[in-house]
């Protein structure tokens, strides 16, 4: 089973964390991780954040990476929420959470798709700080990291 | 005539300053000659056109060169920022 959604409204991590649990007795290991807007990036104070996507590629480019993820590792849920629109210092921004018999495919499960989620799917956001607006330089380091997944794979 | 659209996002949407266009098959049938025809149109967006952009054919990430056809939707962008 897998949920993924794309929404404006923010998510309830009991409730999400509740659909890789309910009517779940084979899962002895869930990993779930959220992403939330930081207050200060690069120096300077972060007002508010907007996110941008790519309407029908977004859905299409986790679906993607979530099915190689389960290629790879015994996932029997997978749930992806990401956030667009405007969002304020400590809102959430994106819920990755899978479920699996045991621990190791569940961290790595999740780890994977939260890699490839900062490098694939099509999100942008746009910062408005002090300084002005201004989008989000992609980083280096993600880019390495993913390096190292398509290395072991 | 038969068209494809173009899409553009992000900076990259603010710096040229539209979202999205209809090209010409006839002007344009490779993903690698696009930029070439768009500096052509538009010398302009030369500077926003030469930078590290991804390339995604019906909402499916290229990286390499592929033929486009009539009705596709083509979209450059840069690098994603999500997560």
């Amino acid at each position: 089973m897998r949920w993924v959604s794309i929404q404006k409204e923010d998510f309830v991590v009991q409730k999400e964390y509740e659909k890789l649990c309910s009517g779940n007795a084979q899962d002895g290991a869930i990993v779930f991780f959220v992403g939330r807007v930081r207050d200060v990036n690069e120096g300077d104070d972060v007002y508010t954040m907007t996110l941008e996507h790519y309407p029908g590629m977004t859905e299409k480019a986790l679906h993607q990476i979530i099915d190689r993820a389960c290629a790879q590792w015994q996932l029997t849920r997978v749930n992806v929420v990401h956030r667009v629109g405007t969002l304020a210092p400590s809102d959430q921004i994106v819920f990755v959470a899978v479920s699996s018999p045991h621990r190791h495919d569940s961290f790595d499960g999740a780890q994977y798709i939260m890699d490839y989620l900062k490098t694939e799917a099509p999100f942008w956001k746009k910062e408005h700080t002090d300084q002005g607006a201004r989008w989000v330089s992609s980083r280096d380091s993600d880019s390495e990291i993913v390096k190292q997944w398509q290395s072991k794979e | 005539m038969n068209y494809f659209t173009l899409k553009f996002f992000a900076k990259l949407r603010e710096e040229v300053g539209v979202s999205e266009l209809d090209i010409p098959c006839s002007e344009v049938t490779t993903l690698s000659s696009l930029t070439d025809y768009l500096v052509s149109k538009h010398p302009q967006w030369a500077s926003f056109l030469d930078g590290q952009l991804l390339k995604a054919v019906n909402h499916q990430m290229v990286s390499g060169d592929v033929t486009i056809k009539a009705g596709d939707e083509v979209a450059l962008f840069p690098p994603v920022t999500g997560g």
